[in-house]
């Protein structure tokens, strides 16, 4: 008998998964030590060679006010790849906080802190971010708490329903009847079995968290002006997209090119991850 | 047949109420949230009315905190809040002198155009893309996972400007201000739709594969249907009820997206007036916005549970 074939999801190709973890490497050394990558002040104007095009000299070319759009876009990844990364651990840690509070602290904590989660899920979140900068104010610090706030809802959610499934369990039950408390209970035994699926979720959601950062900072939220961040240039090169494209161009690429590294290389961790916990 | 008929009826009807009852706790909450948020702002909402260069007196500023009802206590404003909400008064703008309602519903109009244009761009090419690629493998199926990947992964404001450079600047082919006339429509629309039109595609392409799988796939094949009889006949009908479901999702997607593509592209709207709003702490402005989220994804969610117990009769318990 001829067998059917079966669709498996399609494995990503090892070579793009290395591809993404090589981009991500140049990345933190770029957050780290822009130095390494151009010799050029990302701040400093000089008129002579203002809105040039890419070429020998500026790769990338040159702003209305003459400064090198490559050491810009490198300096830049400091400030985009921090805000993202701390609110996307605000949101994880919080959320997973408030998710085992209300899978443990009993039915009508559980029933109040799900209603008040599920309402916030409802809301768009870019709205919920306007919302919490609106009575915060802008800056850079508060784009990353007003972004986690706006995550938050998702995780805990998550957190709570495998807090569920690993309570009822018989090791959980053993350390009740050992007579541990609820403490040890939700970060010895439920916490560490969550954290697997939460991992995951979170390396696709620091993606997302890089786009809304970036978003935030277009729309003059987050870093100021002078400041070599992603969202802002592209906010700057708005108004000159007649005269000069490329200002339009290389900042947004740079986001893009982040989000679809850290998109692969989360798959290919969640991958892994999925047929360790199914073998 | 007494006994068996009233308790399904009174089932139903419990599980309307239920239903009506949860619509009203998420908009009670989105209002308390929206109540609270306002009384956490730091600052004085009289000093944000009066904007920050005023030089008005206490007397004046005594007077409008008493029309405004501020000098009374926090619980009593509260109730009075929800008691006007009630009867849809959503309070004044604080810049715009004009009630929230006429704000909003200025900007609704142009934000729906726009959103319904991104909605039926989307649907048409995530239908095509995955009525071309379910159950298949191959160079398109590869080219077009990998598009999705990348357009999930695109700044939405990166694409409009891209569009805008390409199509606007370099090839004027569309104009440069997205206002007036269905041509100013086209990027706008496009630059909502194209992030979406991945998350759309890969849901529908999934329901199309599970549905595909299923016997009557293939006793439809065997009734003598071509594939794609198959597909767009059979197939298709299965996968677009997990489609529907994410219609609450995409309404807020499409919102949240609004703010973006009508700041990149100078379009009015509830989502410029969103960012209007939260730039200058208009407060009763953005919580009127807020409402009026919630409130869209109440009733999409009420008529998506609808339309699933008429097309799905395995919904109807």
């Amino acid at each position: 008998m001829k067998r059917l074939p079966v669709l498996r999801p399609r494995a990503l190709p090892r070579p793009s998964v290395a591809l993404a973890w090589t981009v991500l490497v140049l990345l933190v050394l770029a957050a780290a030590f822009p130095g390494l990558f151009t010799g050029k002040s990302p701040i400093e104007i000089d008129a002579a060679t203002a809105l040039r095009g890419p070429g020998p000299g500026h790769w990338f070319g040159t702003d209305q006010l003459g400064r090198d759009q490559f050491a810009r876009v490198v300096h830049g990844a400091r400030p985009s790849l921090l805000v993202g990364l701390g609110s996307i651990a605000f949101a994880v840690v919080a959320g997973a906080l408030y998710g085992l509070a209300s899978a443990l602290l009993g039915r009508t904590a559980d029933r109040v802190l799900m209603g008040i989660n599920d309402i916030v899920l409802a809301l768009p979140q870019l709205l919920l971010a306007l919302l919490a900068l609106a009575i915060l104010g802008s800056g850079q610090l508060n784009v990353m708490v007003a972004i986690a706030l706006a995550f938050l809802p998702g995780y805990a959610r998550l957190v709570r329903a495998e807090a569920l499934v690993v309570r009822n369990s018989g090791y959980v039950e053993t350390a009740v009847t050992l007579g541990q408390g609820p403490f040890t209970r939700a970060f010895r035994h439920v916490l560490p079995n969550a954290l697997g699926p939460l991992l995951v979720l979170a390396s696709t959601g620091f993606g997302m968290s890089l786009i809304s950062v970036s978003a935030l900072s277009f729309l003059g939220f987050g870093a100021r002006p002078p400041t070599p961040e992603w969202g802002v240039m592209l906010s700057e090169g708005r108004g000159l997209l007649q005269t000069a494209w490329w200002l339009g161009v290389f900042p947004g690429a740079a986001i893009t090119l982040t989000v679809v590294a850290v998109t692969v290389a989360g798959r290919a961790a969640q991958a892994r991850f999925t047929r360790r916990t199914a073998g | 047949m007494k006994i068996n008929t009233r308790p399904a009826r009174h089932r139903a009807l419990r599980a309307v109420a239920a239903r009506a009852a949860g619509a009203v706790a998420v908009l009670w909450g989105a209002a308390t949230l929206a109540f609270f948020a306002l009384a956490l702002i730091p600052g004085d909402p009289v000093t944000i009315m009066l904007g920050p260069f005023t030089t008005a007196p206490q007397s004046i500023r005594d007077q409008i905190a008493a029309d405004n009802g501020l000098d009374k206590p926090l619980f009593e404003r509260y109730l009075a809040y929800l008691g006007r909400l009630a009867q849809g008064d959503m309070g004044e703008s604080y810049q715009l002198q004009k009630s929230v309602a006429a704000v909003i519903g200025e900007a609704l109009g142009p934000t729906v155009e726009l959103a319904l244009a991104a909605v039926v761009i989307a649907i048409v090419l995530a239908i095509v893309s995955a009525v071309l690629t379910a159950g298949r493998e191959g160079r398109l199926r590869g080219f077009v996972t990998s598009w999705e990947l990348v357009a999930v992964s695109l700044p939405p404001h990166w694409l409009g400007i891209l569009l805008l450079t390409a199509f606007s600047f370099q090839l004027p082919i569309f104009p440069v201000v997205g206002v007036g006339g269905p041509s100013a429509l086209v990027l706008p629309a496009l630059t909502l739709a194209l992030p979406i039109i991945g998350v759309l595609a890969q849901v529908l392409r999934e329901g199309l594969e599970a549905a595909l799988a299923q016997p009557f796939a293939v006793t439809a094949r065997a009734r003598g249907l071509s594939r794609r009889q198959v597909r767009v006949r059979h197939a298709l009908r299965h996968a677009a009820v997990p489609l529907a479901t994410l219609s609450g999702w995409l309404a807020g997607t499409l919102l949240g997206g609004a703010v973006i593509v009508e700041a990149v592209f100078g379009r009015p709207g509830l989502g410029a007036l969103a960012l209007q709003s939260a730039t200058n702490k208009d407060m009763p402005v953005l919580i009127g916005i807020v409402l009026v989220s919630a409130l869209t994804f109440v009733v999409i969610s009420a008529l998506i549970d609808a339309f699933q117990l008429l097309v799905d009769p395995r919904v109807r318990t």
